[in-house]
C-alpha cells in the first residue's frame, strides 16, 4: 500500500532547491551567500510580486533628482522642512486609510470627517471656551463615532463600504457646514496649543540629532536582542553583519534628515508626531493580534471566520480607526492655517490621502500594505506639488501629474498582484 | 497496514438526516480507530459531506448515536467537535494567501502576551510541527500564496494538528492537485496515521484511496453500501459499490419477487 507516495518522499518541496537550503528563511539566505544573496533575494521578490516599498523609494529618488536639477531650491533645508510639515495633516488621514485598505475596503468619508472634526474642535474651543486638549479629544471621539456608524452599516447590514462612506462624505460635509454656522470660518488663536502643533520646532540641535541617535540605538538594540532570542530558540537569525548593515542604512537616513532639519529651524513637532503615529500604526499592524486579524480579514474573509475571528468587530473597529485618524489629520489641517473653515478637508484631501496610501505600496485589493506607505506616498505627492510650485507650474498640471503617478502606482499594484497569483500557483 | 484493535476512537451509528423532502442519510454507520485511515467514498450526493458535517458539528443529525472512546456524546457545534479532538480540513483550504506559513498555522490562536505577538515562539513551534511531519516548505516565513497547491494543502492539514486532535477529517485533500503534489499530501496522511491519529479521508480518486486507506466505507444514496478492507479487495469492487453496479434494477426486482441473492452488506 501507499507506495505511490513513498518514492517521492525525499523530493524537495517546490522549486526551492536542495533540502538543506529549505531549512533557511529566504530573507536570510544572504547569510549563506554574501552579496549575491541580496541579488537573488531581490529577484525572488520581483518574481513573486512582493515589491513592497521599493517602487515608491525609487520613484521618490527620481522625483527629487528631477526637481533638484530644475531648481536648486528644491532640496534646500527650508523647502524640505516645510515639506515635512505639509505632509502631516493628509498623511495622518492616510494612516487611517491604510487600515481600511488592508481590509480591501475603502473609506471615502475621511476628508469630510476630518473637516467635520476640525469644525467641532474650533467651535468647542473658540465658541464654547473648552480647553484645546479637551476639544481635540472631543473632535476625535466624534469622528470615531462617525466611523462606528460607517462600520456598523457596512459590517452588520452588509452595505458596500463604498456606498456607506460615500453617503457619509455627503452627510458629514453637511454636518461640518452646520457646525461652523453662518460665518463658515472660525479662526483659532495663533499662539494657542492647536496652532502650535504645526508651528513648533525643537530648535536645539540636540533634539533632532538626539532623536536620530535614540532611533538608531533602539533599532540596533532591538535587532540584537531579537536575534539572541531567535538563536536561543534555535530558529534562523540574521548575521551580525546584516544587522550592522541595516543599522547603518537607518542611521544614514535619520541622521541625514536630522542634519537637514537642523539647518533650518530644527525638528518640527508635527513631523515628530506623524512619525510616532506611523511607527505605532506599523507596530499594531505587524506585531499585535489585532493587526494579524486585520490582515487575515483582508486576505481571506472565510478563512478568518473559520479561525474564529470576529469579522464584523474587526471591520467596525477599522472604520473607527479611520474616522479617528481622519480627525487627527483634520486637527493638523486646522492647525496649519490656524482656522477651521468650510474648505477644511474638502477638495482633494480625501483623494490625496487614498493616493498616498496606494502610491506608498498598500494594495487596493486588501491584505497587503504597511503604515509606512502613508509617509512615503505623501512624500511623493507633496514633493511633486512642492517642486511644481517652485517651477511656477499651475494647479492644473499638478493634478494631472499626481493623477498619472497614482495610476502608475495602481498599475504596479495590479501587476504585482498578478505575478503573485502566477507564482502562487507555480 | 497498521494493526488496528480495540475500541474505535469515534463511532457513529444509525445516523439519519433529512433536508426537507430529501432523506440525505438513512441509518449510516462509520467508525475510526486510532492509527487508521478510513476512506469515505461515494458518488456526488451520496451523503459524504452530510455525514462529515454531522461529525464536525456543522449540521447535527436528526437521529443516531455518536460515541467517542465508547461514551455517547452530542456534537452540536464545530467548537464542540474541536474540543473533543476532531479536526476538519475542508476542501477550500481556508488559508490566508497574504499571511506567511506561521501566520496561517496560528491564525485565530496566536501566541503572545497582552495582544503583542510572540513571533519567535510561533516560528519555533511551526518549525517543530512541520519537522515532526517531515513537511518540506522553503520557509515558514513566506506567504502561502507562493507555495504550491500540495504545500498549501499540507499547511492546511498541519494547522488542524495544532489543536492536538485524535481524529482528522480530510475533505478531498487531493482534488485539484497534480501527481507530485498529491504524493506529498498522501505522504502526510500516512504520517498522521503513523502518529496514531485516526483519519477520515474523503476522496473521489480510487488510486489515492487504495494507496493510503486501511478501510473504505462506501456511501450510496445516503446509505452504507459496503465496507471494504483495502488489503482484501479490488478497485473494481469498490467502484461497483459506489456506482451501485451490484445493486441494479434486475437485482432489485429479484429482491421484490423473493428470488433474491444477498446484496452486499448494508
Amino acid at each position: 500500500m501507499a507506495d505511490r507516495g513513498k518514492h517521492r518522499a525525499d523530493e524537495p518541496a517546490g522549486p526551492a532547491g536542495p533540502a538543506a537550503e529549505a531549512q533557511f528563511d529566504p530573507r536570510l539566505l544572504v547569510r549563506e551567500k554574501g552579496a549575491a544573496g541580496y541579488v537573488e533575494e531581490f529577484k525572488r521578490r520581483v518574481r513573486g510580486g512582493e515589491l513592497g516599498s521599493l517602487p515608491v523609494i525609487v520613484g521618490l529618488a527620481v522625483i527629487w533628482i528631477v526637481f533638484q536639477s530644475l531648481n536648486s531650491q528644491f532640496l534646500s533645508p527650508q523647502n524640505l522642512s516645510n515639506l515635512s510639515i505639509d505632509i502631516v495633516a493628509t498623511g495622518l488621514i492616510s494612516v487611517g486609510i491604510v487600515f481600511v485598505l488592508l481590509l480591501g475596503e475603502i473609506d471615502l468619508s475621511a476628508g469630510a470627517v476630518s473637516g467635520a472634526s476640525a469644525a467641532v474642535l474650533a467651535v468647542l474651543q473658540v465658541n464654547n471656551g473648552w480647553h484645546p486638549l479637551a476639544a481635540i479629544a472631543a473632535a476625535v471621539a466624534v469622528a470615531a463615532l462617525l466611523g462606528l456608524v460607517h462600520g456598523v452599516f457596512f459590517a452588520k447590514l452588509g452595505v458596500p463600504s463604498f456606498v456607506v462612506t460615500l453617503a457619509g462624505m455627503l452627510a458629514w460635509t453637511g454636518f461640518q457646514l452646520w457646525v461652523l454656522g453662518p460665518s463658515g470660518t472660525i479662526n483659532l488663536p495663533y499662539e494657542g496649543l492647536v496652532a502650535g502643533l504645526t508651528s513648533t520646532y525643537f530648535t536645539q540641535l540636540i533634539a533632532a540629532y538626539g532623536l536620530a541617535g535614540l532611533v538608531t540605538a533602539g533599532f540596533f538594540a532591538a535587532s540584537v536582542l531579537g536575534n539572541a532570542r531567535r538563536r536561543a530558540a534555535g530558529i534562523p537569525s540574521r548575521t551580525m553583519a546584516d544587522v550592522i548593515l541595516r543599522t547603518l542604512v537607518l542611521a544614514f537616513v535619520v541622521f541625514g534628515v536630522a542634519h537637514v532639519l537642523n539647518q533650518y529651524k530644527g525638528l518640527p513637532l508635527a513631523l515628530l508626531i506623524f512619525l510616532v503615529v506611523v511607527v505605532a500604526a506599523d507596530f499594531v499592524q505587524r506585531r499585535t493580534r489585532y493587526g494579524r486579524k486585520v490582515f487575515a480579514v483582508g486576505g481571506n474573509i472565510e478563512a478568518a471566520r473559520r479561525a474564529g475571528i470576529n469579522v464584523a468587530a474587526i471591520r467596525v473597529s477599522v472604520f473607527m480607526i479611520s474616522g479617528a485618524m481622519a480627525a487627527v489629520g483634520g486637527v493638523f489641517a486646522a492647525s496649519r492655517i490656524a482656522s477651521a473653515s468650510q474648505a477644511t478637508g474638502q477638495s482633494n484631501v480625501l483623494m490625496m490621502a487614498i493616493a498616498a496610501a496606494v502610491i506608498g505600496g498598500t494594495s487596493l485589493f486588501g491584505g497587503r500594505g504597511t503604515a509606512y506607505s502613508a509617509l512615503l506616498g505623501m512624500l511623493v505627492i507633496q514633493s511633486i506639488s512642492s517642486g511644481m510650485a517652485l517651477q511656477g507650474v499651475s494647479n492644473s498640471i499638478q493634478f494631472m501629474v499626481t493623477g498619472a503617478v497614482l495610476l502608475a502606482a495602481v498599475v504596479i499594484d495590479s501587476l504585482s498582484r498578478r505575478s503573485q497569483k502566477a507564482s502562487g500557483r507555480a | 497496514m497498521t494493526a488496528v484493535s480495540g475500541e474505535p476512537v469515534l463511532a457513529v451509528e444509525g445516523i439519519s438526516k433529512r433536508f426537507g423532502a430529501v432523506q440525505a442519510l438513512s441509518d449510516v454507520d462509520l467508525d475510526v480507530h486510532a492509527g487508521e485511515v478510513v476512506a469515505l467514498v461515494g458518488d456526488n450526493g451520496a451523503g459524504k459531506s452530510t455525514i462529515i458535517k454531522v461529525i464536525a458539528g456543522v449540521g447535527p443529525a436528526d437521529s443516531g448515536e455518536i460515541r467517542w472512546e465508547g461514551r455517547p456524546v452530542t456534537i452540536t457545534s464545530p467548537g464542540a467537535a474541536q474540543s473533543l479532538g476532531i479536526a476538519t480540513v475542508y476542501q477550500d483550504l481556508a488559508l490566508c494567501d497574504n499571511l506567511d506559513v506561521v501566520g496561517n498555522l496560528f491564525l485565530g490562536r496566536e501566541l503572545g502576551r497582552l495582544g503583542v505577538l510572540d513571533e519567535v515562539a510561533m516560528e519555533k513551534r511551526s518549525r517543530d510541527l512541520l519537522h515532526t511531519l517531515s513537511i518540506r516548505i522553503p520557509s515558514v516565513r513566506i506567504p502561502v500564496a507562493s507555495l504550491s497547491g500540495g504545500q498549501r494543502q499540507t499547511v492546511a492539514i498541519s494547522r488542524s494538528l495544532l489543536g492536538e486532535p485524535r481524529i482528522v477529517i480530510l475533505d478531498e485533500p487531493t482534488a485539484a492537485l497534480g501527481v507530485e503534489q498529491t504524493a506529498q499530501v498522501l505522504d502526510l496522511v500516512e504520517r498522521l496515521r503513523g502518529q496514531g491519529l485516526g483519519v477520515i479521508l474523503i476522496s473521489h480518486n480510487m488510486v489515492d484511496v487504495m494507496a493510503v486507506a486501511d478501510r473504505v466505507a462506501v456511501l450510496r444514496l445516503g446509505r452504507n453500501n459496503g465496507l471494504f478492507d483495502t488489503g482484501r479487495t479490488t478497485q473494481e469492487e469498490i467502484i461497483a459499490a459506489i456506482t451501485g453496479a451490484t445493486d441494479n434494477v434486475v437485482m432489485r426486482r429479484r429482491a421484490r419477487t423473493g428470488r433474491a441473492e444477498e446484496a452486499p452488506d448494508g
